[in-house]
């Protein structure tokens, strides 16, 4: 028997010699006096899952609505597939849009919504029939095709404008916020069968999101932005392990920041002075500044272990008293009181009954991690 | 529950005797046997039957009627248009302009219409007839029709437009297979609003009117200059009539439409 070849990891985005899907070039977008895109270059590959993450009015709605056709760029060029796309109209980009109220027609039924992009198309109608029915089977939608968009569920009508998007079979399909109106037990499992989706379709995806978990859950890859500027452009794991800001750091998760002074050791790693009479912190950290410099210490609070005595297998150590406990039932979080004022969180897995465990409010304890378990930000 | 007081009755009965009293008294005289309107001289339907032996009423109504369809039609297609230039069209050099000129009709007296319509149609030495009187009245009545149909408009989601363009429509396409259909419902009612407003003229028309054109009102005018007959009762009976059934079955359609869509967006919910 043949062993298949080892697949490699899904990655265009490391490969030089791999041509991306859509490229912006040095975007600007201006809506009077104000700035929405600040001279961004992106490039997305083809089967990617791209999400653009940020708070509201960031820009990324206006950047991916000119992925649509709908915003032109003031300054620079955004192309597909190698073409330039300055004056191209939406309706001939092999680009079709999940709009955030997912723009139903009300007049049309489940069935004609589906049909209508592929009916523009002046297709043969058995291939049309064909199509419809194979997207109405792909949402499971079967038994509703007949029914109008007000008569059926939020869920369903999510379901239907997936359906609608993907019905041409565009080259990339972007989604606005396509989640946001679903509670949160239905978007999860909706995120799981979007990414179901993507694979299936091997269409390329744009995913607009405020929400950090759900960009987390789908995407291959993050664009984190703020005012118009692009901060980081990583996976997922990248984003959350190595953000190379304090924002990025602050947005995706939770996250202990300690300022402090930062000066390299010398053997790659980093000395941090945080506060007076308290032990340096020492991290070992790839994109420390090389320089003296106030920086800013990050650490997940799950890094951080919590512990009635000073363990010694540890560089950093410090000491607290437990403050407050957030009982969230597979975790807890511990927000522990330093000597100086400062709070530091810290996360434990349930994995023993609440009567069994030791900690509680008031305790004095010992906060540690490992010298590589956090990283120093300049920015 | 709340009880009737002594004032509501009052006020209610007002209002209604106010808003009623003539129409009624007018029905009932439309019956009367006497050829003297203000003298009771029994029941009798004699002037119906005579009011479809006036060949001359049965024309203008005729006229009426034509002119109705056309200016109101002709105004709706104007007035969707002018409604959605100014929703849709974002800041065009001239809007300010555009949509005072579209709206002046409105506040405009209808005496200063007629007149510059008339000079209008002198100066460009187009013969005074129908073509004049549905001309005038689709000028007038398109501001109410670009009304309507703009406030529709302004809450209608402009995704939906966007969606259309993105599936492959051009522009046009869109607005026909989704802005109009959705927004017939507004388009339908600004024509009725042209219609009834053009059956009711009567300043414009006269102005604008020519010998072999009378229309209804300007024919019922008239006739009463020459003193009232139970027979112009007759005919406003009918009238009232007409519209009395239009503005109940309409009313009746639109709340059952929207009982039952209520009905099915709560069973969709379950």
């Amino acid at each position: 028997m043949n062993q298949p070849a080892p697949t490699a990891a899904f990655a265009p985005w490391e490969d030089a010699k791999a041509k991306p899907l859509i490229s912006f070039q040095n975007v600007t977008k201006k809506f009077g006096d104000f700035t929405a895109i600040d001279n961004i270059s992106i490039d997305i590959y083809e089967r990617e899952f791209f999400a653009l993450l940020g708070p509201s009015g960031c820009g990324k709605t206006t950047l991916m609505r000119m992925l649509g056709g709908f915003e032109t760029p003031t300054m620079g060029k955004i192309l597909i597939d190698g073409q330039d796309m300055a004056n191209v109209p939406p309706n001939k980009r092999a680009v079709n849009m999940m709009f955030q109220s997912y723009a139903l027609f009300p007049h049309l039924s489940v069935w004609d919504n589906i049909a209508f992009g592929l009916r523009r198309d002046k297709l043969p109608k058995d291939q049309i029939e064909a199509r419809v029915e194979e997207m109405v089977k792909l949402v499971r939608l079967d038994k509703f095709a007949r029914r109008k968009p007000h008569q059926i569920s939020g869920g369903q009508r999510q379901r239907v404008a997936l359906a609608r998007s993907l019905a041409k079979a565009p080259k990339l399909l972007l989604l606005d916020e396509p989640l946001g109106a679903l509670d949160k037990k239905l978007r999860q499992d909706t995120q799981f069968e979007l990414m179901d989706i993507q694979e299936k379709t091997g269409t390329t995806f744009v995913i607009v999101t405020h929400d950090q978990e759900e960009a987390m859950t789908v995407a291959s890859r993050i664009a984190v932005m703020d005012e118009g500027l692009l901060i980081q452009v990583d996976t997922p794991a990248r984003i959350y392990e190595t953000p190379n800001s304090v924002y990025v750091a602050d947005f995706i998760g939770d996250v202990n920041l300690i300022e402090g002074n930062a000066s390299p050791r010398g053997d790659g790693k980093t000395i941090l002075h945080w506060a007076e009479g308290q032990p340096p912190l020492v991290a070992e950290c790839p994109h420390a500044p090389d320089v003296e410099a106030r920086c800013t210490f990050a650490i997940r609070p799950e890094k951080v272990t919590i512990s009635k005595e000073k363990p010694t297998d540890r560089t950093n150590a410090i000491q607290g008293k437990i403050e407050d406990i957030a009982y969230l039932g597979n975790l807890s979080t511990y927000s522990v009181l330093l000597a100086n004022g400062t709070r530091v969180k810290a996360q434990t897995a349930n994995n023993r009954r609440l009567s069994r465990r030791e900690l509680t409010w008031e305790d004095d304890v010992w906060l540690s991690w490992t010298e590589t378990a956090g990283i120093v930000l300049d920015k | 529950m709340r009880r009737l007081t002594w004032f509501n009755t009052t006020s209610l009965t007002l209002g209604f005797a106010f808003l009623y009293l003539p129409m009624v008294i007018l029905i009932i005289y439309s019956f009367n046997e006497s050829r003297l309107v203000t003298v009771w001289a029994g029941f009798s339907t004699k002037w119906y039957g005579e009011l479809l032996q006036n060949q001359a009423f049965l024309d203008a109504a005729l006229v009426t009627l034509k002119v109705g369809v056309a200016s109101s039609t002709i105004a709706t297609v104007l007035g969707t248009m002018a409604a959605y230039v100014l929703v849709r069209g974002g800041r065009f050099f001239g809007r300010t302009l555009f949509s005072g000129m579209i709206y002046a009709p409105l506040v405009m007296p209808e005496v200063i219409t007629g007149l510059s319509l008339l000079l209008l149609f002198i100066s460009i030495g187009l013969d005074r007839g129908m073509i004049t009187i549905v001309l005038a009245h689709a000028t007038f009545s398109m501001c109410y029709v670009s009304v309507v149909v703009s406030s529709r408009l302004v809450s209608f989601d402009k995704s939906l437009e966007e969606a259309a363009l993105d599936l492959g429509c051009s522009a046009f396409e869109a607005f026909r297979l989704v802005t109009l259909p959705i927004i017939a419902p507004a388009v339908i009612s600004g024509w009725l609003l042209a219609l009834t407003l053009s059956l009711d003229d009567l300043v414009i028309a006269s102005f604008v009117a020519g010998p072999s054109s009378t229309t209804l009102p300007i024919k019922i005018f008239s006739s009463v200059r020459l003193g009232v007959s139970p027979e112009i009762n007759a005919l406003s009976t009918i009238l009232i009539l007409i519209v009395a059934v239009g503005t109940i079955s309409a009313s009746l359609v639109t709340k059952r439409a929207v009982k039952r869509r209520q009905m099915e967006e709560k069973m969709a919910g379950d």
